[in-house]
C-alpha cells in the first residue's frame, strides 16, 4: 500500500534527525551497557494494540487499582489500626467525649482534621467500587465476546481470582473505620464463621483472638488489607498483563484482520498516549467523585457498639448478592447428636458463593470440553453468534441480579410500599425461575439476531423506499450492504456439523459392535447438541451468489419503473427535485 | 507485501513484523492457529485505505489542535494552583451544597487538573500523532516442537544428573522432611487465639465463653446508654426498651468500672436484651416459662440467632420483633419464636423477677447460648432448665 504523502502537512512528517550524542544518549548507553534494555524494548515499543471501546473496561480496573494504591498510602499515614479505647477530643462536635476505638477516632481525624483527608478517604472508597465494578464488566465483555477461549483460559482464571481478592479487599477495607455499620458487618462475618461445621467456633476464636469482638480484628484486617491482599493483587495483575502482552490482544473481525495478525496502533506513541491519558481521566473522575459525592460518612454511624445496630444495615454493593441469598434462605437448621448445622447460613454464604466462583473459573474449560474446540482463537465473536454461551452468562447474571435485589428487600419494601414477606417469597422462587427464563429468552433473542444478519447479508438492507408494481403490489426496496460490512458479518466460524462431529463416537466399530460409551460422553453429546441447536450459520458462497442474482433480477424488473414513480413520489427525499413538477394539471 | 509471510518469520520469538497487509488470506503461520475454512463466502477485502484527518492536511487545523491541547494543559495547571490555594484558604468548617467546602474545593480542583491532562493527552493522540494502523503477525502461544524437545531433554538430563529417580531414599526423605515442615508452619498460628473451651474454662471475665453471658441471679436489668434500673411500673403495655445487664455499668469502690476493654465489649455483645410489656393475656408462655415474666414484662436476648445482629425493630401492635440485617421476625408473645425469615431458632428468653427494692432483675443467666448457631451448640438441650 502506498501512502499519498502529497496531502500531508509538512510539519507532521519531518523525520526525526539523528542528533549529536547528548546527555540523554549517554545515560541510555550507560543503562543499556548494564541492562541490555534495547533488546527488550525493541520488541515491545511498537507493539500493536487493537482499538475498541470495550477494551477500555479492563483499563478502568487497572487504573482504579493504581488510584487505590496512591490514596491508600496517604490514608495509612494517619489511620491507627488499633482497638484501644480513647475519648474522642477531635473537632467533630457531636462525638466529642465519646469513648471509641483508636481506629474510629483516627478515621474521624482523617475526615475532619487532616486537610484533604476526607477527599482521599472518599476517593479511596469510590475507586474501590470502580475497581470491582470495572472488573465485573470487563469479565462480562471477555466472556460475551469469546476472549476466554484458548489460549487465554489461564488469564480468565487469574481474572476470576482478582475479582475474588478485590471483593475480600473491599470487605476488609470498609471494616477498618470500626464504625457501627462496619462492625455489624464484621459481626455477621463472625456468624458466618461460626456456622462452619466442626471448625466454626475455632475459626471465629482464632480470627478474633478470643471471643467476639476482642481487640485483634482491626489490626489483623489492616495487615490483610494493606499488605497481604494488595501483594497478591499486584502479583496477579502483573501476571494478567504479562499474559496479555504474550498472547497479544484479541481483535474484532474486519477487513484486513485475521486470526493470524493483529491490527491497531503501535504502543509508542499512540497507545501509550491513549492509555496514559486514560489513567489521568480515571484518576480525575475519582477525584471529582471523592470531592463531590459523599460516601460512607462514618461520623454519622457512630463508634461500634456490639449492642447496637441501625435499620437498613447493608454491606457495600458487591457483597450484596450473598447477603440477598442469606435473606431469602428459609430458616433451616439440623440438630444432630448435640451438634447444630446451620443450613440457613452455610448454603447462602459458605456453599453458593464458592460454587459460583468455581463455575465462573471453569466456564472456559467446560465450553471447550463440550465443543471439543482446541484451536487458538484471537478474533472476537459477537454475543449473538454464540447463543448458548451468551444465554449461560445472562442466566448467571440474572441469578446474580436477583440475589442482589433480594439483598435490598427491606429497601424495596419501604420504597414501593410492599410486604417484605411477599418480596422474600417471590425471590425464593425467582432465583430459580429467573435464570431459566433468561436462558431461553437470551438464546432465542440471539438466534433472531442471527436470522436478521442472514437476511441483511442475503437480501441487503431496507432502504425505506416502497415500490409499487404495475399489478399494484407494494414491496420495500433492498440494497446490498458494503463489502466491508458483509465481510465483517461473515468473518466467523461455522458451527461444526454435529452429525459429523459425533459420528466417530456413534458408529459401529470394525467388528460391527456398538462401542461402549461412558455416561459422561452421553452428557457431552447432549450438551453439544444443545450448544449448537437452532443456530443460524452464515450463508455459503453459493447461497450468497444466488441471493445476489435474485436481487439483480428484481432490480432489472424494477428498473423499468425507475424515474417513473407514481406522481408525487419523486419527492421521496431520495432524488434531486429542483426540476421536478407534479405531472398532470393539479 | 502480499501478506504471504514465510513460516520462518513468525515463531522466531520476535514475531514483530509490522507489515501492511492487503491480502490477509495468509497461510496459517506456525502451529496452533486454525486453518482458514475453504468456503468463506466473502473474501477478506484487506485493510481499508487510510484516510487523512483534517489536521493532517490542513496546517490551520493542525495549529488549532495544537493550541487546543496546550490550552487544556494550561487549564490543568490553573486547577493545580487552585488546589494549593484551596488547601490553605478554604476553611474546614465551611459547607457548600451540604458538603464540606474544603473537600469540594480540593476534589474539584484536583479532578479538573487530572482530567484536563488526560483529555489533553488523548486529544494529542487523536489529532496530531500519526494514525496509521499497523499490522503485526501473531505467533502461537505454544513453543515449537524443537524447543519442547530441547527443554524435555534438559529436564531429563537434570533429573539424570541429580539421580532423583535412582535414589528414592534421598528423594523420599526430602519429601518427607518438607512435608513435616508444614507442621511448624501450621502450629505457629495456634496462638492466634484461645478456643471457646479455653476461654470458658479460664473464665477471665464474667460470662466468658459462648455458653455464658454476664447475666446472673439478681443482676438488674438497666436501660442501655444511661444504665438506670427499671421498675415494672416504668413500662406501659406495648413498650419496648433496649436494656443491658447492670454489670456493664458497675463500678468498684474507687469509681473504676468493673468491666473495661475486651470483657466489656464481650459482655455487651452477648448481654444486650430487649424488655417488652404486654397484656399477660396476650402472652403464651413457653413450657416451664410460666413464671419468667413480671406482670407481662418479658425479657429476650437482643442478639439475633441467625448471624448475630442486634435486633431492634419492634412492631408494637403485633408484638413482632424484626432483625434489621436479614429480616428474621420473632413473636415476642410466643417465646420469641421465628415466624418469618432466615433465623432458625427462637430468641433466648431471660427469666425475670423483682428484687427487694422493686427493680427488675434476672432469675439466672440465659438457659441456652445466645447468638448465632455453631457446631458444638446442643440445640436439642432444654432451653428452660438450669444446668
Amino acid at each position: 500500500m502506498s501512502i499519498d504523502t502529497s496531502k500531508v502537512a509538512d510539519s507532521n512528517t519531518t523525520a526525526a534527525t539523528a542528533k549529536k550524542p547528548n546527555r540523554a544518549g549517554a545515560a541510555a548507553t550507560w543503562a543499556d551497557d548494564r541492562l541490555g534494555l534495547a533488546t527488550m524494548m525493541k520488541k515491545n515499543l511498537r507493539k500493536v494494540f487493537p482499538d475498541h471501546w470495550s477494551f477500555m473496561l479492563g483499563e478502568v480496573a487497572l487504573w482504579s487499582f493504581v488510584v487505590l494504591l496512591l490514596s491508600g498510602v496517604f490514608l495509612t499515614f494517619w489511620y491507627v489500626p488499633s482497638m484501644g479505647e480513647v475519648h474522642y477530643e477531635g473537632s467533630y462536635d457531636p462525638l466529642r467525649g465519646v469513648e471509641m476505638s483508636e481506629a474510629y477516632a483516627s478515621s474521624l481525624k482523617l475526615s475532619f482534621d487532616v486537610r484533604g483527608g476526607l477527599l482521599m478517604r472518599q476517593m479511596h472508597h469510590w475507586a474501590a467500587m470502580l475497581f470491582i465494578a470495572a472488573m465485573m464488566i470487563h469479565l462480562l465483555r471477555v466472556f460475551f465476546t469469546g476472549a476466554h477461549r484458548k489460549p487465554r483460559e489461564l488469564n480468565w482464571v487469574i481474572g476470576c481470582l482478582l475479582l475474588l481478592l478485590g471483593t475480600l479487599e473491599g470487605f476488609t477495607g470498609y471494616s477498618l473505620p470500626d464504625d457501627l455499620l462496619s462492625g455489624t458487618g464484621i459481626r455477621a462475618a463472625d456468624g458466618f464463621l461460626k456456622a462452619s461445621p466442626v471448625v466454626g467456633s475455632y475459626m471465629s476464636f482464632f480470627l478474633f483472638g478470643g471471643e467476639f469482638p476482642g481487640d485483634a480484628i482491626i489490626p489483623r484486617f489492616y495487615t490483610i488489607h494493606v499488605l497481604l491482599i494488595p501483594g497478591l493483587l499486584l502479583a496477579l495483575i502483573t501476571a494478567h498483563m504479562l499474559l496479555l502482552v504474550y498472547h497479544k490482544h484479541t481483535q474484532w473481525p474486519g477487513p484486513g484482520r485475521t486470526e493470524h495478525n493483529v491490527v491497531g496502533y503501535p504502543m509508542l506513541p499512540v497507545y501509550a498516549a491513549k492509555a496514559g491519558g486514560f489513567f489521568f481521566i480515571v484518576f480525575g473522575v475519582t477525584a471529582l467523585m471523592g470531592g463531590l459525592l459523599s460516601i460512607n460518612p462514618v461520623w454519622l454511624f457512630g463508634p461500634y457498639d456490639p449492642s447496637k445496630v441501625t435499620a437498613g444495615s447493608q454491606p457495600d454493593w458487591y457483597m450484596g448478592w450473598p447477603d440477598g441469598l442469606l435473606r431469602i434462605m428459609p430458616g433451616w437448621e439440623s440438630h444432630i447428636f448435640g451438634h447444630t448445622i446451620s443450613w440457613n447460613v452455610m448454603v447462602p454464604i459458605l456453599l453458593v458463593p464458592p460454587l459460583m466462583l468455581t463455575i465462573l473459573i471453569l466456564l472456559p474449560f467446560l465450553e471447550s470440553w463440550i465443543t471439543g474446540d482446541k484451536r487458538d482463537h484471537h478474533l472476537l465473536q459477537r454475543p449473538r453468534n454464540a447463543p448458548t454461551r451468551t444465554a449461560v452468562m445472562v442466566s448467571l447474571m440474572t441469578f446474580y441480579g436477583l440475589s442482589w435485589a433480594a439483598g435490598g428487600n427491606d429497601l424495596i419494601a419501604i420504597t414501593f410500599d410492599l410486604s417484605i414477606n411477599q418480596i422474600t417469597y417471590f425471590m425464593r422462587v425467582a432465583v430459580f425461575l429467573g435464570p431459566a427464563l433468561a436462558f431461553i429468552i437470551t438464546k432465542r433473542w440471539c438466534i433472531s439476531l442471527q436470522r436478521k444478519d442472514e437476511e441483511v447479508l442475503l437480501h441487503g438492507y431496507e432502504t425505506g423506499i416502497i415500490m409499487r408494481s404495475p399489478e399494484g403490489g407494494y414491496s420495500e426496496r433492498h440494497l446490498p450492504i458494503s463489502e466491508a460490512r458483509a465481510f465483517t458479518m461473515t468473518a466467523r466460524d461455522r458451527d461444526p456439523d454435529l452429525a459429523e462431529l459425533q459420528s466417530g463416537e456413534d458408529g459401529v466399530d470394525a467388528n460391527g459392535l456398538e462401542p461402549k460409551r461412558s455416561p459422561l460422553a452421553g452428557i457431552r453429546r447432549r450438551l453439544q447438541t444443545t450448544m449448537y441447536a437452532d443456530n443460524i450459520q452464515k450463508p455459503t458462497a453459493e447461497e450468497l451468489e444466488a441471493a445476489h442474482h435474485h436481487a439483480e433480477h428484481e432490480h432489472e424488473l424494477q428498473a423499468a419503473m425507475e424515474g417513473v414513480s407514481a406522481d408525487g413520489h419523486q419527492f421521496d427525499g431520495h432524488h434531486l427535485v429542483e426540476e421536478e413538477t407534479l405531472r398532470g394539471d393539479h | 507485501m502480499t501478506g504471504q509471510m514465510s513460516p520462518e518469520h513468525a515463531p522466531d520469538g520476535t514475531g514483530h513484523q509490522p507489515v501492511e497487509m492487503n491480502d490477509a488470506d495468509g497461510q496459517p503461520i506456525g502451529h496452533g492457529l486454525p486453518a482458514l475454512p475453504p468456503d468463506e463466502p466473502i473474501k477478506n477485502p484487506g485493510l481499508p485505505v487510510h484516510t487523512w484527518r483534517p489536521t493532517d492536511v490542513d496546517p490551520a487545523m493542525e495549529k488549532r489542535a495544537e493550541r487546543q491541547i496546550a490550552a487544556l494543559f494550561g487549564l490543568s495547571a490553573v486547577c493545580g494552583v487552585l488546589f494549593v490555594v484551596a488547601y490553605f484558604n478554604v476553611g474546614e468548617n465551611e459547607t457548600v451544597i451540604g458538603l464540606g467546602a474544603q473537600t469540594v474545593a480540593l476534589g474539584s480542583s484536583l479532578g479538573g487538573a487530572l482530567l484536563l491532562i488526560g483529555i489533553g493527552i488523548i486529544q494529542w493522540a487523536r489529532k496530531l500523532m500519526a494514525d496509521h494502523e499497523i499490522v503485526e503477525m501473531r505467533h502461537p502461544a505454544r513453543s515449537s516442537d524443537e524447543d519442547r524437545e530441547a527443554t524435555l531433554a534438559q529436564l531429563s538430563q537434570g533429573a539424570e544428573e541429580s539421580g532423583i529417580g535412582r535414589r528414592p531414599l534421598v528423594r523420599n526423605s526430602l519429601l518427607g522432611a518438607v512435608t513435616v515442615l508444614l507442621a511448624p508452619a501450621v502450629v505457629l498460628f495456634r496462638d492466634l487465639g484461645p478456643t471457646n473451651a479455653q476461654v470458658t474454662e479460664a473464665g477471665d471475665y464474667p460470662g466468658a465463653g459462648l455458653e455464658h453471658t454476664v447475666w446472673d441471679r439478681g443482676v438488674r436489668v438497666v436501660r442501655d446508654v444511661v444504665g438506670t434500673p427499671i421498675r415494672p411500673s416504668d413500662l406501659e403495655i406495648g413498650d419496648l426498651v433496649n436494656a443491658e445487664p447492670e454489670t456493664i455499668f458497675a463500678v468498684d469502690e474507687d469509681g473504676e468500672p468493673l468491666l473495661e476493654g475486651v470483657p466489656l465489649q464481650v459482655a455487651k455483645s452477648k448481654g444486650a436484651v430487649v424488655l417488652t410489656r404486654m397484656d399477660p393475656a396476650d402472652n403464651t408462655p413457653g413450657e416451664g416459662r410460666e413464671d419468667w415474666d413480671v406482670d407481662g414484662i418479658l425479657c429476650y436476648s437482643k442478639i439475633c440467632t441467625h448471624v448475630g445482629c442486634p435486633i431492634s425493630l419492634n412492631e408494637r401492635k403485633t408484638q413482632h420483633l424484626l432483625c434489621p440485617c436479614h429480616q428474621s421476625t420473632f413473636d415476642l408473645a410466643d417465646s420469641a419464636k421465628v415466624i418469618f425469615g432466615p433465623a432458625a431458632r427462637a430468641l433466648p428468653q431471660l427469666p425475670l423477677m423483682v428484687d427487694e427494692e422493686g427493680y427488675l432483675v434476672a432469675q439466672s443467666d440465659f438457659r441456652e447460648p445466645v447468638g448465632p448457631s455453631y457446631w458444638e451448640r446442643d440445640s436439642d438441650a432444654s432451653t428452660t432448665e438450669i444446668e
